[in-house]
């Protein structure tokens, strides 16, 4: 059974990326939507955290911010508004760490 | 899919209302179902039709209920967090003794067993909020 884990703040402003990592096993999926995205920025405090996990990150919050993707964490993906359709449907539940 | 989603943030708060509905929309797009969106605590708030956003903004409110019309979507408000909000329609008008309804086109008042029963009826049960 897999669980997507939906993290919508920043690493900044809050801990609920850490608690949903610390959550995540194998086979579950991480996705970054609104605030949640700065997670995703490579040199930022939640990167060596995420790196090596499977994390996607909404790529209209991303832009809506300003990042660009190529200041990415390597290996995170970026999904749009049917990407996440996508993930909510191809794992079994979804949490979100509001 | 069968889809349940959960508002738990009011308009132009943060982001939540924003998320849930593109979410829905995307969902609607790709031939899911959505069963009910049900909003709690201050997502109750995504159902007063008395709100005027400037011209050049996003109509939250307006925006859910024509996608409600147009996919024959249930929209449900929590009573208890809509009593605590002043968030009115007819039936409420009258048991509370108000003078006025506020209660958008496409939305509903009932109870917490509505998304209960969503979660239960559902695939997935995707929770927005703050």
């Amino acid at each position: 059974m897999s669980i997507l884990h939906l993290v919508n703040k920043s690493p900044y402003e809050r801990d609920s990326l850490d608690t949903a990592a610390d959550y995540m096993v194998d086979g579950d999926a991480m996705l970054l939507i609104e605030d949640g995205v700065y997670a995703a920025m490579s040199g930022g405090k939640a990167a060596s955290k995420i790196s090596g996990m499977k994390v996607s990150v909404l790529g209209p919050d991303l832009a809506a911010r300003g990042i660009s993707e190529e200041k990415l964490v390597d290996g995170v993906t970026v999904v749009d508004y049917a990407g996440f359709v996508d993930l909510v449907e191809s794992n079994d539940k979804v949490q979100s760490w509001l | 899919m069968k889809l349940t989603i959960q508002v738990n943030e009011g308009p132009y708060q943060h982001q939540a209302s924003d998320s849930a509905y593109f979410f829905t929309k995307a969902a609607l797009e790709k031939g899911h179902e959505i069963f009910r969106v049900f909003f709690y605590h201050d997502g109750v708030n995504n159902g007063t039709r008395l709100t005027t956003p400037p011209q050049d903004d996003r109509n939250v409110v307006s925006r859910w209920s024509e996608l409600a019309a147009e996919h024959d979507l249930d929209l449900v408000i929590c009573v208890a967090a809509a009593q605590r909000r002043g968030i009115v329609d007819d039936g409420e008008a009258e048991r509370n003794k108000k003078d006025a309804t506020n209660i958008a086109p496409g939305f509903r008042i009932s109870g917490l067993g509505q998304l209960v029963e969503g979660g239960i009826q559902s695939d997935r049960l995707v929770v927005f909020g703050d």
